[in-house]
C-alpha cells in the first residue's frame, strides 16, 4: 500500500480529491477524479489507483472495479499518436472497416495494440457524433473526417510531422 | 411589476447591454459554425482565416460571430454573412481560398459570390423569395398544387420568370388565428411578409398587390410566431430547411452558444421567469401533461406523468438528470443541441425542477463529446454568474444548481438505472425496475431523468402555451422530432420535422435521396435497439406508435439509410456485435445470449451457417427479450429479429448458396480474373500474401480459389479491372 507521505500522485489532483472530500457525496467524483489522472498521466497505473482509493476513503476494488468497467479508462499507455476509428453505424455502412484495415496493415498492429516505438496505438471508438462526414478517423485531438484507404499512409505522416 | 419578472427585466437589460451586435443591429455580420462537425470539415481555420482578413481591412461595421450547427453536415463548414436589410446569404463548404473570395467580393464589395452559395440551387438573383406552407400538419401535396397556381398566375401577370423562386414545404403550425388549419401560408422575401389565404381569389389579390402594386395587402396579414419567423427569415430559401419545424433546434445554427446574451436576446429564460412568478408547480406540470410531450429519448414515456410520479412522493428531497449519454451509434442529436444551444437544455432544466421540487441537477454528458462538456460548462458558469442559477433565482426563493457528470464510454450508462450509479460514482449496472427513478432514484431519492430534447422542448412549451405546442404533430405523438440523418443519403445531416412526417419525405424530399444513382434498401431507426424498415414501408409515418408498428423504434432519432450494396446479415451482426461489447454482464441473458447469437451470426457471414440457426436466432431473441434485466439486453436482438423478419430471404442466400448478395462479407467473396482483361502485368501474384495467384507474364493469371483468404488485395492493386468480386 502507498504510504500517503511518499506521495506519487500529482498534486492537482490530489487539490482536487481534497476538494471533492469537502463537497456532498464524495465518492460520487471518482469518474470525475480519474478523468483528471488520465488526462494528466495519459493512463490509470495501479499505484495512482490505490492511492486515489486511500485518499478518497473507498476501498481499492471500487476504484479498480470502476476503472475497468469504463471503456474510456486506459490501464496501459497508449502511443504517442492515438488513432482512433470511428466504428459507429453511419461511419460502418461508409466503410470504417477498410479504413481499419488498412490502418493496420500499415501498422502491423491490431485494434488496441501500440507499434514497438510507442509511436503509433489503434483503437476504436463508437460515434463522435460526426456521422455527416462519416467515415471519421481521430488522431489526438484532431479529427479527419471522409478518410478514404488511400490516405491512412499520408495521415499518418502528417501526424509526425506536426 | 411583479417582482420576479422586475428582476429578470433588469437582468436582461444589463445582459444586452454588453451583448455583441445582432441580425438586425445595422451592422455586417459573419457567421462561421462552430460545432464538432463544423470543425472537423475545417471550420476552424475558416475563422481564423475571416479574422486575419478583417483585421487587415481595418473595417469597424463588421462583426464575425460563431454559431452551432445548423445541420447541414455534408455542406460543412458553413459560412452565413448578413447584411442589413438584405437576403441572408449562406455560402457552403468554405475552404481558405474561398474565403478570400467571400469577403473581399461580398462582405467588402457587396456582390455575392453566387457559385458557392448553400445547395447551389440558384444561379440568378431572385427578386423575392416565396415559401407556401400550411399551417397545423404538413399538407405538402396541397402545398404543391398551390405553387403551381402561384407561378401560373405570377406569369400571366407579366412577371418575368427567374424573378420569384418559390418553395414549398414549411408547416408552421403556429399562426395565431385559430381557423387557419385550413388556411395556406405564405411568406414573401425579403420583407419576410406573412399573408395566409385559403381562395385563388385571395392569391390573386395577393398577387396584385404585392407583386404588381408593390403594397402590403393588409387583409390577408398573418400574424407569425416569432420562434419560426426568425428561422424563416434567416433559412427560408434553402430546401433542405423548408420542410422543417424547428423547435429543438430553434437556435442551433442561428445564435452564439456561448453568449448568454445571444440566448436571452431570443426569447430565452422568458418561460422561466414566468414559471417563478407565478409560482405554481402545479401550473407547469398541467402544462407539460397537456402539451403531449413524450421522453424524447426513446422510450416515449409522457414527460408530465413522470413528473407526476415524482411530486407523489413525500420525500423533501429530489433531483432532476439530463441524459446526455447519447451513446447511439450513428445519432447526434443531443450532441448538435448541447454544442449549438446549451442554455436552452439548463432553462428547461430549471423549470422542470421547480416543478418537481428539486434543488439540485446533473447533466450527465459522455466524455466523447468534449465540446459539449466545454459549452454546457461555460453556459452554467454565466447563468450562475447572471443569477439565474444558485440561490433565491431571479428572487424568487427558489434554490438550484446544475453539475456536470461525464461519462466514460459506457453505453449502458444511457440505461436510467446505470446512468445514476455512474453520477454516484460506481459501476453502471443497471438494476430492476421497480423502484423506478421516480420512486427511489439518485441516493434513493426521487429523480426526473429526461434526455437533452425534452428538457429542450420545455421553456418552449411553457412560453408559447400546451394547445400551440400540441398543434403539431399526430395524435399520440406531439410536437417535432430531431433525426440525425446518414448513411446512403445525399444531405446526410439533421433534421427537425413534425411527428408524424412520413420516412419518403424526410429521406427524398428533405434528405434528397439516395446518391450514386443506387436505390434504397432499408431505413434504420432506433440504432441498436431499434431495427430496419424495409425500402416498400417508407411511407411509414415517423411517430411512436407507427414506427413501432412498422418492426422498429423511434428511439433517441438515429435514420440510417442503407442501399442495395449493404448487407442486412452484415448490418444486423454489426449492432449486435456492438451490444454484446457494451453489454455490461450483470444477467445472463444479455451477457451470454447476445454472444452466442452473436456466433450463429458469424457463422452465417463466413459460409457455414445452417437453415436451423435462423430458427435459433429467432428463439434466442425472442427469449432474451423477455427475459434481460433492463432495457439495452431487452432490445439487443431487434436489430437481427427486424432483418429476419423482412429479409429473410438474405440470409438463405447467405445459407444455402454461401454467397452475399451485396459483396460485403469478406469470406463469401470470390475473387476471380478477368482473363479478356488481364495484361498478365504479374501485379497481383506478387502482392498476394498466401502466394495463390499463378501465371506467366504478360498471360492471364489465375486465382486459386481454394487457398484465397478473400483478403481482396488482388482487387485493389488491379490497375486494369481484371479482378472480379462475385
Amino acid at each position: 500500500m502507498t504510504n500517503s507521505t511518499q506521495t506519487k500522485l500529482y498534486p492537482e489532483i490530489i487539490e482536487f480529491i481534497e476538494e471533492c472530500l469537502t463537497r456532498e457525496h464524495p465518492e460520487s467524483y471518482l469518474i470525475s477524479i480519474l478523468h483528471k489522472l488520465q488526462e494528466r498521466h495519459g493512463y490509470l497505473t495501479r499505484e495512482h489507483m490505490y492511492e486515489v482509493a486511500q485518499r478518497l476513503q473507498v476501498p481499492a476494488s471500487v476504484v479498480s472495479g470502476v476503472s475497468t468497467f469504463y471503456h474510456f479508462f486506459r490501464l496501459k499507455p497508449r502511443g504517442r499518436y492515438a488513432i482512433s476509428i470511428c466504428l459507429g453505424t453511419a461511419c460502418f455502412v461508409k466503410g470504417a472497416d477498410k479504413i481499419l484495415e488498412a490502418f493496420r496493415k500499415k501498422l502491423g498492429i491490431n485494434m488496441g495494440e501500440t507499434t514497438k516505438d510507442g509511436l503509433f496505438s489503434l483503437e476504436n471508438t463508437r460515434c463522435l457524433g460526426v456521422c455527416g462526414l462519416a467515415p471519421v478517423v481521430t488522431i489526438n485531438d484532431k479529427i479527419y473526417s471522409r478518410v478514404t484507404p488511400q490516405q491512412v499512409p499520408d495521415l499518418l505522416s502528417r501526424a509526425l510531422a506536426d | 411589476m411583479p417582482k420576479v419578472l422586475e428582476k429578470f427585466q433588469q437582468i436582461k437589460q444589463e445582459i444586452l447591454k454588453e451583448h455583441l451586435p445582432h441580425y438586425d443591429s445595422g451592422k455586417i455580420i459573419i457567421q462561421v459554425g462552430s460545432a464538432t462537425c463544423e470543425n472537423a470539415a475545417g471550420a476552424d481555420q475558416v475563422r481564423a482565416e475571416f479574422r486575419k482578413l478583417l483585421a487587415a481591412s481595418g473595417r469597424d461595421d463588421i462583426v464575425i460571430k460563431q454559431t452551432g450547427c445548423t445541420g447541414r453536415c455534408s455542406r460543412e463548414p458553413i459560412v452565413g454573412v448578413y447584411f442589413p436589410g438584405q437576403f441572408p446569404f449562406k455560402y457552403e463548404q468554405v475552404t481558405l481560398p474561398k474565403v478570400q473570395e467571400i469577403f473581399q467580393q461580398h462582405v467588402l464589395a457587396g456582390k455575392p459570390v453566387l457559385p458557392l452559395i448553400l445547395d447551389k440551387k440558384t444561379s440568378n438573383l431572385y427578386s423575392r423569395v416565396v415559401t407556401l406552407c400550411s399551417m397545423a400538419a404538413p399538407r405538402y401535396a396541397e402545398q404543391d398544387h398551390w405553387a403551381d397556381i402561384l407561378e401560373q398566375r405570377l406569369k400571366a401577370k407579366g412577371i418575368p420568370e427567374g424573378t420569384v423562386r418559390i418553395f414549398t414545404g414549411c408547416s408552421l403550425g403556429l399562426y395565431s388565428q385559430e381557423q387557419s388549419s385550413t388556411n395556406m401560408g405564405m411568406i414573401v422575401f425579403p420583407q419576410k411578409t406573412v399573408y395566409t389565404f385559403s381562395t385563388e381569389a385571395e392569391l390573386d389579390a395577393i398577387i396584385q398587390s404585392h407583386f404588381i402594386e408593390d403594397k402590403i395587402l393588409k387583409a390577408n396579414l398573418a400574424a407569425m410566431d416569432p420562434l419560426i419567423k426568425r428561422f424563416i427569415s434567416l433559412y427560408g430559401d434553402v430546401a433542405f430547411f423548408n420542410k422543417q419545424t424547428r423547435l429543438t433546434l430553434r437556435n442551433s445554427g442561428i445564435i452564439d452558444p456561448e453568449d448568454l446574451g445571444d440566448y436571452i436576446a431570443n426569447d430565452g429564460f422568458e418561460a422561466l421567469a414566468q414559471t417563478l412568478e407565478h409560482n405554481d408547480p402545479s401550473r407547469v406540470i398541467d402544462a407539460i401533461n397537456r402539451s403531449g410531450l413524450r421522453g424524447r429519448g426513446g422510450g416515449g414515456y409522457p414527460t408530465g406523468r413522470k413528473w407526476q410520479d415524482a411530486i407523489a412522493s413525500t420525500d423533501p428531497i429530489r433531483y432532476v438528470i439530463c441524459n446526455a449519454d447519447e451513446g447511439d451509434p450513428g445519432a447526434y442529436m443531443d450532441r448538435s443541441t448541447l454544442e449549438g444551444d446549451p442554455f436552452s437544455i439548463i432553462d428547461g432544466m430549471i423549470i422542470g425542477a421547480f416543478a418537481v421540487g428539486a434543488r439540485q441537477g446533473f447533466l450527465y454528458i459522455r466524455a466523447e463529446y468534449p465540446l459539449a462538456i466545454r459549452r454546457v460548462e461555460t453556459a452554467i458558469a454565466k447563468c450562475r454568474a447572471a443569477g439565474l442559477l444558485g440561490k433565491n433565482i431571479l428572487d424568487s426563493g427558489f434554490d438550484f444548481d446544475l453539475d456536470v457528470r461525464l461519462g466514460a464510454g459506457a453505453f449502458v450508462c444511457g440505461e436510467e438505472t446505470a446512468l445514476m450509479l455512474s453520477i454516484e460514482g460506481k459501476r453502471g449496472q443497471p438494476r430492476l425496475r421497480p423502484p423506478y427513478p421516480t420512486q427511489s432514484g439518485l441516493w434513493g431519492h426521487p429523480t426526473v431523468i429526461n434526455n437533452v430534447e425534452t428538457w429542450s422542448n420545455v421553456s418552449v412549451i411553457i412560453r408559447h402555451g400546451a394547445e400551440w405546442f400540441s398543434r403539431l404533430g399526430t395524435e399520440k405523438s406531439k410536437g417535432t422530432k430531431v433525426f440525425a440523418l446518414a448513411g446512403k443519403v445525399r444531405n446526410s445531416g439533421l433534421v427537425e420535422v413534425p411527428m408524424g412526417t412520413t420516412l419518403k419525405e424526410i429521406i427524398f424530399d428533405i434528405g434528397g435521396g439516395v446518391p450514386e444513382g443506387r436505390t434504397l434498401k432499408a431505413v434504420q431507426t432506433g440504432g441498436p435497439s431499434g431495427g430496419c424498415i424495409p425500402a416498400g414501408l417508407i411511407d411509414t409515418p415517423a411517430d411512436y406508435d407507427s414506427l413501432a408498428q412498422a418492426g422498429s423504434i423511434m428511439g433517441s432519432g438515429g435514420m440510417i439509410v442503407l442501399d442495395d450494396q449493404d448487407c442486412m446479415v452484415a448490418t444486423a451482426k454489426f449492432f449486435l456485435e456492438f451490444t454484446q461489447d457494451e453489454s455490461c454482464g450483470k444477467c445472463v441473458p444479455c451477457r451470454e445470449g447476445t454472444l452466442r447469437m452473436l456466433e450463429i451470426l458469424e457463422r452465417i457471414t463466413q459460409g457455414h451457417g445452417q437453415m436451423e440457426d435462423l430458427d435459433k436466432l429467432e428463439r434466442l431473441g425472442r427469449l432474451i427479450q423477455k427475459t434481460s434485466l433492463c432495457g439495452l439486453g431487452q432490445t439487443a436482438p431487434n436489430p437481427v429479429l427486424s432483418a429476419l423478419k423482412n429479409f429473410r430471404e438474405e440470409f438463405i442466400i447467405h445459407i444455402q448458396e454461401k454467397r452475399c448478395p451485396s459483396h460485403k462479407c469478406a469470406q463469401l467473396i470470390r475473387y476471380e480474373i478477368d482473363a479478356n482483361k488481364c495484361t498478365g502485368c504479374t501485379l497481383c501474384a506478387r502482392r498476394c500474401p498466401v502466394s495463390c495467384i499463378s501465371g506467366t507474364p504478360r498471360q492471364p493469371h489465375v486465382i486459386d480459389q481454394e487457398r484465397c483468404i478473400k483478403c481482396g488485395e488482388c482487387f485493389m492493386v488491379c490497375k486494369f479491372e481484371a479482378v472480379h468480386k462475385k
